[in-house]
């Protein structure tokens, strides 16, 4: 029976993942916006998503619940630290979720909303790769409180995360909708999606090449024996994930298969950064343990976790499953 | 002072964020229950009126609870960026609370709502109707651990201090059924069907006096007006339950609503007056000797403590709690009035022809949110100068954060707000102020039909084109 820290560690960890996979395609596809600018193929993307894109996002919600809730401490100190990238995060959001609505009420603004959209997006992924690039870098933490100054975040490494998660999501989206779409969509989103995978693979070897010069616990972990027989496979499993990508985008197949060798590159990369991570939340300050709420809490809470969580993932498939298919013209994302 | 500024900067932020996102809640809270009853009324009864205003109010309802998301998002993340040291405190008893209220959000967004929006052709009428249901079910769900969580801070219980000097449960059917919570569900809940029976009592009216909408407009006004008729009394038997249960729990509060500021026994109930300070005392008041003893003791001669009976730095400023209590007050007897004047109207068989009714029902659309607003500044005003009541002041919980980037964010929410949920209200007002249209049956709408044939067959080669 493991820990019950380590169960919250798991939750968290999976709630994460499954943001980053889920709204990441549907943030990736509000990135591609910008370069599809015709009406009638902004309809057809955005049915793709109308119904699944709020499931989507509430994986973010039960993130920050979830932080709180189980590691209040880490997030106590990861919030301030990060003020102005989580604050830019939520406010892009409120754009991006608003367009389905607005887009469609009145012709005069429609453009306008679409830019909001699309620039909600952007924004949204930038500022969550930042928080990303500067969690990896160190938060500065004393007396259990976040002690650094108000732009700790920004650094070259930052925007390096933040761009590599706006090309990763634009990848997702893409291939998201070689999946969804026929025609002239699917052609023009393999092109899209065959420069994404170059940007994509390319930030992911800069940013892990770059990651274990950022603290020597990383480099400890990844390549002390025997950590290193474990720790190889990741790279290698990229490798691998990255091949079956350009065999599906090149020699095209199933239409599914390029989103999901570009998931895996997401789920690779995530087990690759909790390698990195493990057994700390907030580096190189505090531990899960450390973090980690009264035990009772935590025990409270996996009561009704343990019941509605596995709900909440069995219908999230059933909802995928019922809006199944390709997206047609004159589907409604309304 | 930096410090000072970044935390009433932090707190006016809060009031803002949290202002503007409690109105669509509290709106679709109530809108789903309502079509949670309409859609089982079509089915049971299969009268086309019933489907015709549930897929009018499902549009509105879906701008309404996008609105409600994106801005409960900026929520989730505000108890870290502003108020670190009371999560990182308090985290232990509040995180688990907010974490059911996520798992109940979840519950209803990941899958029902989606269902309850597109899936009519594709999962049928009966699971159809029951994604409708799980989606009310839902909102209620969501609402019970926020106010779990908000009355927990309002009358903290089964919690000890462990060796970190964190709040933790020590009792957790205690912490979730804190004294005040049973009180404040009920009141909200209440406050929320009120407030939309009144927006689609308004909404019929609006139609009604323009002679549009027939028999969908006459359907959503009567039905409103019932819930004004039974639900309005009913709201002031439980605020006064409330306030009871306020004046036990939080006498200071109580004070700050009544301004009082001496301790008395036979304690008027003061109508009007301004609260001054300053000099310690009510002025301009108009007053109604013995009844404020006789509502908060049920004696004559009770004894009602003032604000002077308590510590200087632990009373909160009575002006924001007085003045939205008479408001929220006044609003509710408004309501109650209007659902007594319908009843009568029903009683005599002509509800549908008062005009005046029509305009008064139209008139009192927004004042739900009024009176809901107030309550909650009254509430949460008069829980200063704590954020834990008792145990935690406000000011030891808010962020390391400089004031100057706590300007900007609220800047930025500020404009951000008013251009989003401005357009956003726009809209969904927009949609009211068309009439409903008939509902007919698709068998019959060979474009309909056609709408819902299997996926797959059509072609879409020319979305791109």
């Amino acid at each position: 029976m493991p820990d019950i820290v380590t169960i919250w560690a798991a939750i968290l960890a999976f709630s994460v993942l499954a943001y980053v996979v889920l709204d990441g395609f549907d943030l990736g596809l509000g990135i591609l916006f910008l370069a599809t600018p015709r009406d009638e193929e902004r309809n057809l993307m955005l049915a793709s998503i109308a119904p699944v894109w709020d499931g989507n996002q509430t994986w973010l919600v039960m993130g920050g619940g979830a932080l709180l809730a189980a590691f209040p401490l880490a997030y106590g100190v990861v919030m301030p630290a990060l003020y102005m990238p989580i604050t830019a995060m939520v406010l892009a959001l409120i754009f991006r979720g608003v367009a389905f609505k607005f887009r469609d009420r009145n012709d005069g603004a429609r453009s306008a909303w679409d830019a909001g959209f699309a620039i909600g997006s952007l924004v949204a992924t930038f500022a969550q790769g930042v928080t990303l690039g500067a969690l990896v870098e160190g938060l500065k933490v004393t007396n259990g409180a976040y002690a650094g100054g108000a732009f700790d975040w920004l650094s070259p490494f930052s925007v390096l995360t933040g761009l590599a998660l706006v090309v990763g999501y634009s990848l997702l989206g893409a291939t998201w909708l070689i999946w969804r779409t026929t025609g002239r969509m699917r052609e023009k989103m393999r092109r899209y999606a065959t420069f994404a995978m170059f940007g994509t693979l390319g930030a992911i070897g800069l940013v892990s090449a770059l990651t274990p010069f950022m603290n020597p616990a990383y480099a400890q972990r990844w390549f002390a024996a025997p950590a290193i027989y474990y720790s190889a496979l990741v790279p290698a499993l990229v490798a691998l994930a990255g091949w079956a990508l350009w065999r599906a985008l090149t020699k095209p197949g199933a239409d599914h298969t390029p989103f999901l060798a570009a998931l895996s590159l997401f789920v690779l990369s995530f087990i690759g950064l909790g390698v990195s991570f493990y057994p700390y939340i907030v580096p190189p300050s505090l531990t899960l343990e450390q973090a980690a709420s009264d035990r009772s809490s935590l025990a409270f809470l996996l009561a009704g976790g343990a019941l509605l969580i596995p709900m909440v993932i069995g219908y999230n498939i059933h909802a995928y499953w019922t809006f199944r298919g390709k997206v047609r013209d004159g589907d409604g994302y309304h | 002072m930096l410090d000072l500024d970044a935390a009433l900067l932090s707190r006016v932020q809060f009031a803002f964020t949290i202002s503007a996102h409690i109105i669509f809640p509290a709106f679709t809270i109530g809108l789903a229950s309502y079509l949670a009853v309409l859609n089982g009324l079509w089915l049971w009864r299969g009268e086309s009126v019933y489907r015709a205003l549930f897929d009018y109010w499902k549009g509105i309802f879906a701008i309404a609870f996008g609105m409600g998301v994106v801005s409960g998002v900026v929520m989730t993340y505000q108890f870290g960026t502003n108020w670190a040291a009371f999560s990182a405190k308090a985290g232990p008893i509040i995180g688990p609370l907010l974490g059911y209220e996520v798992l109940a959000a979840f519950f209803l967004e990941s899958g029902f709502l989606g269902v309850m929006l597109f899936g009519r052709e594709r999962v049928g009428p009966k699971l159809h109707f029951l994604a409708t249901l799980l989606v009310a079910v839902g909102t209620l769900m969501s609402a019970f651990w926020i106010l779990s969580a908000n009355s927990w801070m309002q009358t903290p219980a089964g919690y000890a201090i462990d060796e970190q000097g964190r709040y933790v449960a020590s009792d957790w059917w205690k912490v979730v059924f804190n004294p005040s919570f049973p009180y404040r569900f009920v009141h909200m809940v209440l406050a929320c069907y009120l407030t939309t029976a009144l927006v689609v009592g308004a909404t019929g009216a609006w139609h009604l006096l323009r002679g549009a909408g027939g028999r969908e407009a006459r359907k959503m006004f009567s039905m409103a007006l019932w819930m004004a008729t039974l639900l309005a009394p009913l709201q002031t038997v439980v605020g006064d339950l409330h306030g009871l249960n306020t004046f036990k729990h939080q006498p200071a509060k109580v004070a700050a609503m009544e301004g009082h500021f001496e301790t008395m026994r036979g304690a008027p109930l003061i109508l009007f007056g301004f609260p001054n300070v300053a000099e310690g005392r009510t002025t301009h008041k108009v007053e109604i000797p013995k009844l404020g003893s006789l509502i908060l003791t049920h004696t004559l001669d009770g004894e009602v403590k003032g604000l002077n009976a308590f510590p200087q730095e632990d009373r909160p400023h009575p002006v924001i709690p007085f003045f939205a209590f008479r408001i929220m007050v006044a609003l509710g007897l408004a309501m109650a009035g209007l659902g007594l004047w319908a009843l009568w109207r029903r009683w005599r068989g002509s509800i549908h022809e008062d005009r005046w009714l029509q305009w008064a029902a139209f008139a009192m659309g927004p004042t739900g949110f009024a009176a809901l607003l107030a309550g909650w500044f009254v509430t949460e005003t008069g829980r200063q100068p704590f954020l834990i009541y008792g145990l935690m002041r406000t000011s030891e919980g808010v962020s390391a954060v400089s004031a100057g980037a706590v300007a900007a964010s609220l800047t930025a929410f500020v404009l951000v707000y008013l251009l989003v949920f401005g357009a956003g209200t726009l809209y969904a007002l927009a949609m009211m102020a068309r009439p409903p249209e008939p509902f007919e049956d698709a068998q019959d709408d060979p474009a309909k039909a056609q709408a819902v044939a299997p996926h797959g067959l059509a072609d879409t080669a020319k979305g791109g084109a």
